[in-house]
């Protein structure tokens, strides 16, 4: 992407008012998707990004450039901005020879994306669609998206660290409106990986249009949601969500150091059921949150954030980790060269536990099951967070009843951490999913067993 | 670059079309400063240009598009190429087309004040810094300011078709944002306040930290009540969330692809009589104000419902011109996709009480001064919507103790319907609808 002479001299530039640290992130990304809706494939879409963003440090105070010309007269221009804007200082350090070291990818890529014929893709679309109509002739519309991404790195710094990765992914998602009597109905299904077109080896596209469509369709008979406190059950897969907001965004080094987390000075406490163990782990191969370095160029690792119930350690990145000298955990990450990096997740899931799944939805007398959790949002200051239910149902006396309609449960992180009280041997990762965080967007993914929690608020309007 | 550097780019594009071919370009610039301070001392400062470019192709009914993030010349060429190849395997559809020109003449907006290049930098970081030390003195509760931010944009972006179009423009804008964080007893809330505009000269630092500190102390000892139905006062902020909600629903893309729950209500009562909903660029009050839509049209003032009746929806030329209609100027993109349809300005006409005298007429309810979990809690096709929710509890009409960890819960339709009372209080917000005090009856607040 760039000569490795170009980003010397470019961090030289950007050290010279007397910067502390300085780093160069330079990124190529290639983008195509192709969406099917209203029964027609309504346009191919390709897109290419290629710019760097320069950092330097000085004391307390990073200063932030980008530039989309990676030409050497580019990033020294971009690199002296970094510099003035990170009000010089005393350092006057010197530069470290750059010495690449590659992390080995946790995902191997059998079939480039950009190699296979525009044609193929668009007749994935074709399939999904009329799978998904076939599901029932409630099913009046459709939507069916392609898309694939090949994002290559290079980081570099003045401590002389020089690495790259290649990242390819590869998604499809259908999402169907079903009408009924009660009105209209959606549903929708999704699948991601880190690699490339061999994604669809391994899924049928019409498998994951008649999961769509049967979602919507279950929902046309769904009743209210209960509201008020309830137990919850929650199904494998998708339960990730859960406790990526419950815990994890209050796991994140840079929010804990500002006391914006409740977690804070919780190392070492008893957080929650001795069976629970929770793991942010960025080497997990193929899953959507895998990667070989993270944005800062550290090789990403499996981080066990709480082990046994109790809280062994947050997640890094590299500035947060050098006030505290201590390594990053390769957790730096960043949406695009036009941002800084922060602390971000990877792929956070709960180990499994011991207990039949079935006991747990039959020792539940009254509550709630959920089956897909739709996305969530939590405050860390407070530990106050929220998900929503796309597929849910009730448990009465010990099964699984009628479907409810979509909604929020809403909880406190530590008080639902210290409130599972079952935990199933059937664990699964879930959907590859996008997390936001100050504006930035990441992929990241999330596992479960099935797991049920004493108490949380369902937000539904039956009484 | 200026408007019309970036009208020839466009312009460039649009002339290596072939016979037979439609082609709309859309080229856009911004230059950005961001400011974050934190205890004091500047966190991060950044400094940053970006550009980008779109290209549409419609060939033989069939469309495709591409986008890149430089104006090279082979960036451009190469952009235009991959937009063709892409419109080979699309869809026929006879209601494919760019935009034409419609006759309607473009609003005077002063959206660009050159006032704010003649800022300094460490003008900017000034008002930063004195945002957090407004927020950290405003109450003994404050233990800390999370994150203290000035930032500001110059854009511009112009817009050209083989069909005519040419369009221009450039804005201004900037910001001060905190978030507050407040403690007392070993709980901690938090809160955010923010003053928006096109100059730094306009921002008002001291409401800005004034919210901050109000929003996180008066959240301190909230406690999760019990689940009741009751009347919900939405704050403006939570308020024109939801509006830009309702108003997706009336997009002309969702009713013709029957995902509207409001396709065939045109004419009919779907709201409170006192509702009166508009979508308005033109306005100049408005933050998200603009002279032409995503496909180089004139903005215009689209009323969607009037005193409660359903009157319209909005458009672009596609849907526009497939429902038998024209484009309303409602086209909304960037440069990185093809036009969608959506709301620009949308606001509610006020009413003539203001928040205080709202509030001094209900017995029993809760001010929503938060709501999270939007995205996951709104289904706009179903209209069912459950979200969390934070604030006080109204008792014989006055303000009380604060709630947390509770749901508020019912569907668009019904909340339109049982509307009870605008605002006088309009206030222009950050996103594409404005903010006004809500008076709701009936809605489930689920607790404890």
């Amino acid at each position: 992407m760039i000569d490795e002479s170009v980003v010397t001299s470019a961090l030289s530039e950007a050290l010279r008012t007397g910067g502390e640290f300085a780093e160069v992130f330079a990124e190529d990304r290639r983008s195509s998707s192709a969406l099917l809706d209203d029964g027609k494939v309504e346009e191919l879409t390709s897109g290419r990004t290629r710019g760097a963003g320069i950092r330097v440090v000085v004391g307390e105070t990073t200063g932030f450039a980008h530039t989309s010309d990676l030409s050497e007269a580019g990033l020294a221009k971009a690199a002296r901005a970094a510099a003035a804007a990170a009000r010089g200082g005393g350092g006057g350090r010197q530069m470290v020879a750059l010495d690449r070291v590659d992390a080995p990818s946790p995902n191997e890529v059998e079939v480039l994306p950009e190699t296979v014929a525009k044609a193929t893709k668009v007749e994935l679309l074709g399939r999904a669609d009329e799978a998904a109509r076939a599901a029932g002739s409630a099913i009046t519309q459709v939507s069916a998206r392609y898309a694939d991404g090949r994002r290559r790195i290079l980081v570099a710094n003045s401590d002389g660290l020089l690495a790259g990765d290649d990242q390819v992914r590869t998604r499809f998602a259908v999402s169907c409106v079903a009408v009924g009597d009660t009105g209209m109905q959606t549903g929708f299904e999704s699948v991601g990986r880190p690699i490339g077109f061999e994604l669809f080896d391994e899924y049928e596209v019409d498998a994951l249009a008649r999961t769509a469509a049967n979602r919507a369709l279950t929902k046309l008979a769904a009743q209210p949601a209960p509201s008020g406190s309830m137990p919850v059950v929650i199904g494998p897969g998708g339960g990730g969500v859960l406790f990526h907001e419950a815990c994890g965004h209050g796991l994140e080094a840079d929010l804990v150091a500002k006391q914006a987390s409740v977690f804070r000075d919780r190392v070492g406490e008893q957080v929650a059921h001795p069976e629970v163990t929770l793991i942010d782990d960025g080497t997990m191969a193929r899953e959507w949150g895998a990667y070989a370095i993270d944005d800062e160029g550290r090789p990403a690792q499996r981080n066990v954030l709480i082990e046994n119930g109790v809280l062994t350690d947050y997640m890094w990145d590299l500035l947060r980790a050098r006030k505290e000298g201590r390594e990053s955990s390769g957790n730096g990450r960043r949406q695009s060269y036009q941002h800084l990096p922060m602390v971000r997740m990877t792929n956070t899931y709960l180990a499994n536990g011991s207990e039949d799944p079935a006991d747990i939805i039959a020792a539940t007398e009254r509550g709630v099951y959920v089956a897909h959790l739709g996305g969530g949002q939590v405050n860390t200051a407070t530990g106050d967070f929220v998900f929503g239910m796309s597929e849910a149902y009730l448990i009465e006396h010990g099964e699984i009843g009628p479907p409810i309609r979509e909604g929020n449960l809403i909880g406190n992180g530590p008080e639902v951490l210290a409130g599972i009280e079952a935990l199933g041997n059937d664990f699964a990762m879930g959907s590859p999913g996008t997390c936001g965080k100050d504006g930035q967007g990441v992929p990241v993914g999330d596992g479960t067993p099935t797991l049920r929690v004493a108490s949380m608020t369902i937000g539904g309007t039956a009484a | 670059m200026n408007p019309e550097e970036l009208l020839e780019i466009a312009e460039r594009i649009v002339g290596w079309g072939r016979d037979g071919e439609q082609i709309e370009a859309v080229v856009g610039h911004s230059q950005e400063t961001d400011v974050r301070v934190y205890e004091g001392e500047i966190e991060s400062l950044s400094v940053a240009e970006s550009q980008g470019v779109g290209v549409r192709v419609i060939a033989n009914g069939r469309q495709g598009f591409a986008h890149a993030g430089t104006l090279d010349t082979d960036v451009l060429e190469e952009t235009l190429a991959e937009a063709r190849d892409n419109a080979v395997f699309g869809s026929p559809d006879e209601f494919f087309g760019l935009a034409e020109p419609d006759g309607v003449a473009p609003p005077e907006l002063d959206l660009y004040h050159e006032a704010l290049l003649e800022v300094s930098t460490e003008a900017k970081i000034d008002m930063a810094l004195e945002l957090e030390r407004a927020v950290q003195a405003g109450d003994p509760r404050i233990v800390g300011v999370e994150s203290a931010d000035y930032g500001d944009a110059v854009g511009a972006d112009a817009i050209a078709t083989t069909t005519g179009i040419r369009s221009s423009g450039r804005d201004t804008s900037c910001y001060l944002t905190a978030y507050s964080l407040a403690s007392e007893n070993d709980e901690t809330q938090t809160g955010f306040g923010f003053s928006v505009g096109r100059e730094p000269g306009t921002l008002d630092v001291a409401e800005a930290a004034a919210d901050a500190v109000e929003r996180a102390t008066r959240m301190l000892g909230a406690t999760q009540p019990p689940t009741e139905r009751v009347t919900v006062v939405l704050d403006p902020f939570v308020s024109a969330q939801f509006l830009g909600i309702i108003g997706g629903t009336l997009s002309g893309e969702a009713v013709l692809k029957g995902r509207s729950l409001f396709a065939d209500r045109l004419g009919d009562q779907v709201a409170a009589a006192g509702v009166t909903l508009v979508d308005d660029p033109t306005n100049p009050e408005a933050f998200t104000a603009s002279d032409a839509d995503g496909e180089g049209l004139a903005t215009r003032r689209n009323q969607l419902i009037g005193a409660g009746q359903l009157e319209r929806f909005l458009h672009n030329s596609y849907t526009g011109r497939r429902s038998g209609s024209a484009s309303t100027g409602s086209a909304v993109r960037g440069y990185a996709s093809t036009p969608g349809v959506g709301c620009q300005a949308l606001s509610l006409v006020p009413g003539d009480r203001t928040p205080d005298e709202l509030i001094a007429g209900i017995d029993n309810g809760v001010l929503v001064q938060g709501v999270s979990g939007l995205h996951s809690g709104v289904n706009p096709v179903s209209g069912d919507f459950s979200t969390g929710a934070e604030g006080l509890r109204i008792r014989n009409g006055e303000l009380a103790e604060p709630v947390r960890e509770i749901t508020i819960a019912s569907t668009l339709q019904r909340m339109l319907l049982d509307v009870a009372a605008v605002g006088s209080d309009l206030t222009w917000l950050p996103m594409s609808s404005a903010g006004v005090t809500l008076v709701v009856a009936e809605v489930t607040m689920s607790g404890a």
